[in-house]
């Protein structure tokens, strides 16, 4: 049964308990940061961050909001990362959960490629070469254990189950948030297996919270070739 | 938290003022989330727009220091709008009783004040009384002199304009929030408040509390679930050591420090007992003694006897009208009148309120002992920034405590939980529990006064017998609280063998043949067993989530106390669909025959105060059973600084003249004044409003989290946050390093420039604020440049608990 995320951003309070619990759980080294003149931190996204809650102040109808969104890997259904790469021992869907996995072996791969491949901008390299990225805590899924930012996650914000439970959980959410606010979406749901929730228009909350369209169709020759022969690609992996 | 956090989740209404519930509390919003999922309105009030404020249904700011005045402006809201509970006001809370003819309140001041000593004689403030000795009341309100009619007399002033004008709040967002509030005053919806030090750290502190306490009585919103007057703690236990006496003035179960003219036992418990004349009134603290002696007999066992007083005259006096307080004992050591000191647990160097005076006390020493995990800026003060340690004769010893998962014990959380923990892993290398630690150090002293030294019996009589195969043993010390029968006897008719644990407080005696280290925790650990290592997830029969049978609740695991004011008269609820308690005794031609009630323990098991049919009941008690006169206190005439509360601007704050009345602060608030207790009010140097705060990145002094590169990574500065207004004023860009400096110290932080600060409009004038985390010290991060923000924290506090007015201060920053 393959595995989703559903992200309630509403409920989030930027306690930033799942940004540590994901360090902690992939024993990942902390980063030297400065204060930005923000609570944000660090950065952006590395190759020893893979979840990163975005904080963003904006006024919308004449409200201030502080807008808060633990950005991660989307798993997409279709990760376009994989097929960019064309290479299962470096990326792959992990078939049980659905989890998009990035071994060493992404070394060998054209690293600039597959991070533009990304329509959410998510992956990163190490000096070294080696790409990383959120792995759904695939080790703890396999068990039987949730994700550690799920587990960790106070409010309700961070949940994960079987992909229609999460749907489901998400329209149903969705229904009520739409009652305070109208603009309320589920971002890009159909494509990913971690669907957020957000209740104001994604450009007031982060600039990939939705696919960049124009990243998704401005592909490679390399990878038009390998769309062409996959359906002979993926009898030969059966 | 007169309820607790589960509960948090039935409320109609929450209130988050004077805490930041989900940046420092992020487990509360787990409930908070749940009530707002409900359809209750979620309403934060900050001087800053926090993590908080970003899911709060209702959001407004107001300039730190001005609480009383904004909470004040709700209480007139609700008298002039008729939108208290009136079956409740007039028979559970003292609005009824008539009020002495010395009351009166003029320029700022109450009746009876001794402007030479700042201080109240408070028998001005007293009540009415009858013939029999009972107070005098008018159930109608309608008496000039009732505490009803008082309270509208003394917030008439209130105007919403005038509130406008001191807090900076605009009027339209006060009568939004006094609106949604209030509408909490109909029968059978409650509204709950959230606070923490943002409403105690200040020369108001008590006061602020007071206010909000009688805004949930004339809403008949105590004792009902998802009501009631709730502290989040800022520490895991810190309401467990508060019940075992963290503080100077109190014993342990908040029984009272004797005073110097306390000359004997009899006398001590003469004085703290009160006596009602009322057959109405539980009058509970008429317990006293029973609770005292047990204690002395606790400490003291087999040397404690009737013909000692039982060790009453060894236990030490504090001399009457002298504090002893935190900031008293810095100024008493800064003064060189101390010359011992153990730091246990704690980092003044860093915690306490302006810490540059503190490092300097510390300097004045002798010997200092440091217990703590890690070594830190008070055990390291001798080096730290400005100090040449070749001037520094202070002797300091490091001693390494375990941390809290390597040992065994019960914290109590701050719905008055005490839950039981188990050892994890082994301390690490020679690092010991506090309870080893403590153990050896008593025996050292035990062995060491045997052979001599002035005064020997407090030390040599002490029990001291909670070792097990030469270890501290937690479940000796928790039944040691909880108290043995030390002879057989017979107490309410059920006989109790020498040596069984006390079942509950009520069994306890002032004779000698019960002990109880702290009488509140009496019915914690019994012959049943270990009352807090309880882990049943069943919830009582009301399924208001109180789950009776997970670990263990103080008073008599009551889950919401004052809950007999959760019923009518006739004891049924006000709230049917969440109800706390409710009576189910038979009843036979109107009136009741049988006694039953079901739900969470009630506070106390009489008959309610009316049968069915309506008939008055003699038997019955009034609901707030802790106090003399038995019901819940809109007017305190207890308190230092007055039986209501009154705005009063803090020591150091930007306007010269209070808006509300003739006295710019409260007149009885400490203010310390040596040459390191500089402060400045209306002072051009100082044009800024400041607070103080935490994130939900670290905690307290920061020593568990500064050094946690996880943690670091997401907080690794400390800062100062500030409008974009103020920053265009000062030429100050985001991110860049400032210096903020007060009265008595600088700072540098990173400039946050933000949206969520917005400048203040007060009294016409435009006023701006910042606020800065207190978080950091120079002994880490390695590079010394990240200080404590209570370098520039102001040397008062509030006169009943004397915590320091950290929350409001007035600062400049500038450009480096």
């Amino acid at each position: 049964m393959s595995k989703a995320f559903f992200i309630d951003t509403t409920l989030c309070t930027a306690c930033r308990g799942c940004q540590v619990a994901c360090k902690q759980w992939h024993d990942l080294p902390a980063e030297k940061t400065v204060n930005r003149g923000t609570y944000e931190n660090p950065a952006d996204l590395s190759f020893n961050t893979y979840k990163l809650v975005r904080m963003r102040e904006k006024v919308a109808d004449k409200k201030l909001g502080w807008h808060f969104f633990p950005e991660q890997c989307r798993h997409c259904t279709e990760p376009p990362c994989a097929e960019t790469a064309g290479d299962p021992s470096a990326i792959y869907v992990d078939q049980a959960t659905g989890a998009v996995i990035y071994t060493a072996n992404t070394a060998k791969l054209e690293a600039d490629e597959i991070i533009d491949s990304c329509p959410y901008n998510i992956p990163r390299k190490n000096p070294d070469g080696i790409l990383a990225k959120c792995d759904m805590c695939n080790d703890r899924v396999v068990n039987g254990l949730l994700p550690a930012c799920v587990k960790t996650c106070p409010t309700g914000t961070m949940n994960f189950g079987n992909l229609d439970e999460m749907m489901t959980l998400a329209k149903q959410r969705l229904a009520i948030v739409k009652k305070t606010y109208p603009k309320a979406m589920l971002a890009d749901a159909d494509s990913v297996r971690v669907i957020y929730l957000i209740a104001y228009p994604p450009d007031l909350i982060h600039d990939k919270v939705i696919a960049s369209n124009n990243r998704y169709h401005n592909i490679t020759r390399q990878v038009a070739l390998r769309r062409i022969a996959q359906p002979f690609t993926n009898i030969l992996r059966v | 938290m007169t309820n607790h956090w589960i509960d948090i989740k039935n409320s109609d209404c929450i209130l988050i003022m004077g805490s930041n519930a989900a940046e420092n509390h992020p487990i509360s919003f787990k409930y908070v989330t749940e009530a707002q999922k409900n359809g209750a309105k979620l309403i934060s009030v900050d001087p800053r727009f926090t993590r908080t404020s970003s899911k709060a249904d209702i959001y407004t700011a107001l300039r730190s220091g001005t609480d009383i005045a904004f909470l004040g402006g709700m209480i007139k809201y609700i008298l002039d709008n008729k939108l208290y509970q009136e079956e409740y006001v007039a028979n559970y809370t003292n609005a009824p009783f008539l009020v002495g003819k010395k009351f009166d309140f003029k320029n700022g001041l109450f009746a009876g004040f001794d402007s030479k000593n700042k201080k109240y004689d408070k028998s001005a403030w007293s009540f009415q009384m009858d013939e029999h000795g009972i107070p005098k009341m008018d159930r109608s309100l309608k008496d000039s002199r009732c505490v009803l009619q008082l309270l509208k007399k003394h917030f008439s002033r209130y105007n919403m304009k005038r509130v406008s004008e001191i807090t900076g709040t605009p009027e339209a967002d006060l009568k939004e929030i006094y609106k949604t509030y209030s509408a909490t005053g109909a029968k059978g919806k409650a509204a709950t408040i959230m606070y923490a030090m943002g409403w105690t750290q200040h020369t108001v502190g008590t006061q602020n509390i007071r206010t909000m306490a009688i805004i949930q009585l004339l809403l008949g919103n105590m004792g009902v679930a998802g009501g009631g007057v709730n502290a989040l703690r800022g520490e895991s236990n810190v309401q467990g050591s508060t019940d075992h006496c963290l503080l100077w003035h109190i014993w342990p179960g908040y029984l009272k420090t004797p005073r110097a003219s306390n000359v004997s036992l009899e006398a001590y418990n003469k004085k703290w007992t009160p006596a009602s004349k009322d057959p109405k009134s539980a009058n509970w603290w008429q317990n006293y003694p029973k609770y005292s002696v047990s204690m002395l007999k606790s400490f003291f066992g087999d040397k404690a006897d009737k013909e000692n007083a039982f060790g009453y005259d060894w236990l030490p006096k504090v001399d009457d009208g002298k504090a002893y307080s935190w900031l008293d004992l810095f100024d008493e050591m800064y003064n060189e009148k101390i010359k011992g000191f153990f730091a246990w647990g704690m980092n003044p160097a860093c915690s306490g309120s302006n810490v540059g005076k503190v490092r300097e006390a510390l300097g004045k020493l002798d010997w200092m002992v440091n217990v703590n995990l890690f070594d830190n800026e008070t055990g390291s003060f001798w080096k730290g920034p400005g100090v040449d340690p070749t001037k520094v004769d202070t002797e300091v010893f490091f001693l390494p405590a375990c941390a809290s998962v390597e040992k065994e014990g019960s914290i109590t959380n701050s719905g008055r939980w005490m839950q039981w923990r188990y050892q994890g892993p082994k301390p690490l290398g020679n690092s010991r529990s506090d309870g080893d630690i403590i153990m050896e150090l008593g025996a050292k002293l035990k062995a060491l006064y045997k052979s001599g030294g002035k005064f020997p019996e407090p030390i040599v009589n002490l029990k001291w017998d909670y070792l097990t195969d030469g270890e501290y043993d937690p479940h000796k010390v928790a039944k040691e609280i909880n108290g043995y029968f030390l002879n057989d006897v017979t107490v309410k008719g059920k006989n109790f063998k020498k040596g069984t644990l006390v079942p509950s407080f009520a069994y306890l005696q002032a004779d000698g043949t019960t002990s109880s280290g702290n009488w509140l925790y009496c019915n914690s650990y019994t012959e049943k067993g270990n009352m807090a290592a309880r882990r049943s997830q069943k919830d009582a029969p009301n399924k208001i989530g109180l789950y009776p049978e997970f670990s263990w609740c103080w008073p008599v695991n009551r889950r919401i106390i004052y809950n007999r004011a959760s019923v009518d008269l006739k004891g049924q609820p006000w709230d049917k669909e969440h109800w706390v308690v409710k009576f189910e005794g038979k009843a036979k031609d109107g009136k009741y025959v049988s006694k039953k009630w079901v739900g969470d323990v009630p506070d106390g098991g009489w008959y309610p105060l009316q049968n069915p049919d309506g008939s008055t009941r003699g038997d019955a008690k009034h609901p707030f059973i802790m106090r003399k006169h038995g019901h819940g206190q809109i007017f305190g005439p207890g308190r230092a600084d007055g039986p209501f509360p009154e705005h009063y601007e803090p020591l150091e704050c930007p306007i010269e003249k209070n808006l509300m009345n003739a006295q710019r602060m409260n007149p009885t608030a400490p203010v310390y004044d040596t040459k390191a207790d500089a402060h400045a009010t209306c002072d051009a140097r100082f044009p800024f409003v400041a607070t103080t705060y935490r994130v939900s990145e670290h905690w307290q002094t920061g020593l568990m989290t500064r050094t946690q590169p996880w943690l670091l990574e997401l907080q690794p500065q400390v800062f100062v946050e500030m409008s974009e207004e103020l920053a265009k004023l000062k030429g100050i860009e985001n991110g860049e390093r400032v210096k903020v400096e007060s009265a008595r110290a600088g700072l540098e932080c990173t400039a946050i420039v933000t949206p969520r600060f917005k400048p203040f409009k007060i009294a016409g004038n435009t006023i701006h604020q910042v606020g800065i985390p207190w978080h950091y010290g120079w002994r880490w991060p390695e590079d010394g440049k990240e200080e404590s923000a209570n370098l520039l924290t102001p040397p008062t506090g509030d006169p009943n608990t004397r915590i320091p007015e950290t929350k409001a201060f007035m600062v400049n920053v500038s450009k480096i």
